[in-house]
């Protein structure tokens, strides 16, 4: 008699990390068989997000968060944007998951299983701020080509893994090793096998910080499918491309890696400031690293009404890329005078500080609250539009909120 | 005795001209039933039945219209604007990508067309021959940037009342 294959164990609790819930049965299914739940074109269904989220592009797909759905201190992942660049890998295969160090500059290539990697090396947890290098794009004159991001390309959830360093360490590397490079599962949108939709990493110094983690755990979970499960690069602070999903590889470069998407004009800017709309030679972008302070209104959410004399209570976050935010004020006179809010210090490095004030507005009327957070350098976010860049990166301009007093 | 044998007789045949005229009516009305089913009679003809029954199985083109249903000036499926050339855009620019890539974007002709070279450098997509300066003219016509200064009013904001 011929027997039909089943589903093994591993790819069973790989599936339930996918669809959220245990899958009663599971046992019985068939090997290709696809779960409804899989198959469903409801994104937020799909990938357990709040109705609120909104969806710039749903192929890839791409879904950003609304100022108010983050005024969580920990971003859970149904308010977490999603940003892809090529295909979400389809039927990944736990228990055979390995990453794969080479390039350059190791002194010898090696394979881990994620089991070598979690039992080999310890484990930390941080709380990590990952924007988007083009949130905020929307807002650049002349428009800038890509997905559309307003505000809500960012978030802060708590990751676990084990550090790259520890890896890297283990592994040896050459004293020439400049760069690291991620390499991924996901599939090109034009199904080219041998295109990467996106291989970008960062320099050794970042590479080697404590924070950066080749992480398996977000909020205490597995990594939910559209975030990297079962493995993904976390990288704080620097544009969230560098911080690469379901990757299976790293090389250790001795140049700048040339990953899609490091070189020309992806993920960087001009190296000295241009005029809006002026072309830039690719010779004269430079890579983005470190993103810029910045912060968001979390509550109230816009558009608030309140009876003249209540007082208002805001509250939201500062972050401010590889450095602390020193201080959050805001206004509610156009930027002509700012109050300070009172700042909690971050619960580790590279996570965003809570900021918090009460306001009280003089009389009637329409007002916006803007908030402007600075540096630990003394570098504040701009009021307007900061230097416009061919592909719009780096907005940093304050976040404002409308509220009237009736 | 004779007077109720005759009585007799003539109930029976009140009875069967009851019956008679019963069944009558009943033959009618199940012909009239029949007809409120059938008004054209189309089981009796033998002929043209078949065609009848396999006619009511032929495929409606109504899916395919709806496909691509164009509803107030916007392609339905896709959300592309209705204009000169938006077929051809529909048929190119969508195999790899969503259609909310090109939506949500402002070029000018000029930047429009580098985009489609750089898609065909890197990106595989094909040459587009002839159809090239339909598609060109078409996202620079109904996708064009608008001036809109260093900061945008605050808008589409839903006032809502907020309680304590």
């Amino acid at each position: 008699m011929h027997r039909r294959k089943f589903v093994k164990k591993g790819t069973l609790t790989a599936l339930a990390s996918i669809v959220g819930a245990d899958i009663v049965f599971g046992k019985n299914l068939p090997i290709d068989y696809k779960l409804l739940g899989l198959q469903d074109p409801d994104p937020f269904k799909m990938f357990n997000k709040d109705s609120q989220m909104v969806v710039l592009n749903d192929k890839p797909w791409n879904i950003e968060a609304q100022a108010h759905l983050l005024n969580d201190t920990i971003t859970p992942n149904k308010y977490m944007f999603i940003r892809n660049n090529g295909k979400i890998p389809e039927d990944i295969d736990l228990a055979n998951w390995t990453i794969t160090f080479d390039g350059e500059s190791v002194k010898q290539k090696k394979t881990y299983s994620l089991d070598e990697l979690k039992s080999k090396f310890k484990q930390y947890t941080y709380q990590l701020t990952l924007e988007c290098g083009g949130n905020g794009r929307s807002e650049f004159n002349p428009p800038a080509k890509g997905n559309q991001w307003t505000i809500g390309a960012v978030s802060c959830a708590t990751w676990t893994g084990v550090r790259l360093r520890d890896v890297l360490e283990a592994i040896g590397i050459k004293d020439d090793a400049v760069y690291i490079g991620y390499h991924a599962a996901d599939t090109h949108l034009s199904g080219d096998p041998k295109k990467e939709p996106i291989s970008r990493g960062v320099p050794m110094a970042k590479a080697l910080q404590d924070e950066t983690l080749l992480a398996f755990k977000m909020n205490g979970a597995a990594i939910p499918l559209a975030h990297g499960y079962p493995l993904r690069l976390v990288a704080g602070g620097w544009p969230a491309s560098a911080s690469g999903k379901w990757i299976n590889g790293i090389s250790v470069r001795n140049k700048v890696h040339d990953g899609t998407k490091m070189t020309g004009t992806a993920y960087r800017v001009p190296c000295n400031a241009v005029a809006p709309g002026d072309k830039v030679k690719d010779e004269d972008m430079c890579i983005i690293e470190s993103m810029p302070v910045k912060s968001l209104i979390t509550s109230p959410k816009t558009g608030a009404i309140l009876k003249e004399g209540k007082s208002l209570d805001i509250n939201g976050h500062a972050w401010a890329g590889e450095l602390k935010v020193a201080k959050v004020e805001y206004s509610i006179d156009f930027g002509s005078t700012w109050k300070t809010c009172a700042l909690e210090a971050p619960t580790n490095r590279l996570a965003w500080q809570h900021f918090s004030a009460t306001i009280q507005f003089p009389k009637k009327g329409y007002y916006e609250v803007w908030a402007k957070a600075t540096d630990s350098k003394g570098i504040a976010q701009p009021m307007v539009l900061p230097g416009w860049n061919p592909k719009g990166y780096l907005n940093n301009a304050c976040h404002r909120i409308a509220i009237k007093i009736s | 005795m004779e007077n109720k044998e005759k009585v007799q007789n003539s109930f029976k045949q009140i009875r069967h001209l009851a019956i008679g005229i019963f069944c009558v009516f009943m033959a009618m009305a199940v012909m009239l039933l029949y007809l409120l089913v059938d008004p054209t009679l189309s089981a009796f003809k033998f002929d043209s039945g078949k065609k009848a029954t396999t006619n009511e199985y032929v495929s409606v083109p109504e899916s395919d219209a709806d496909f691509d249903k164009i509803e107030n000036g916007v392609h339905v499926r896709t959300g592309f604007v209705e204009g000169d050339g938006l077929m051809l855009v529909v048929n190119n620019c969508t195999n790899c990508h969503s259609a909310k890539l090109v939506t949500q974007n402002r070029m000018s002709k000029e930047r429009w067309l580098a985009t489609i070279r750089w898609m065909q450098e890197t990106q595989n997509l094909w040459d587009l021959g002839l159809n090239e300066e339909p598609i060109v003219n078409y996202l620079a016509t109904y996708y064009t940037p608008t001036e809109e200064g260093r900061r945008k009013n605050l808008n589409a904001i839903e006032w809502y009342e907020l309680e304590d």
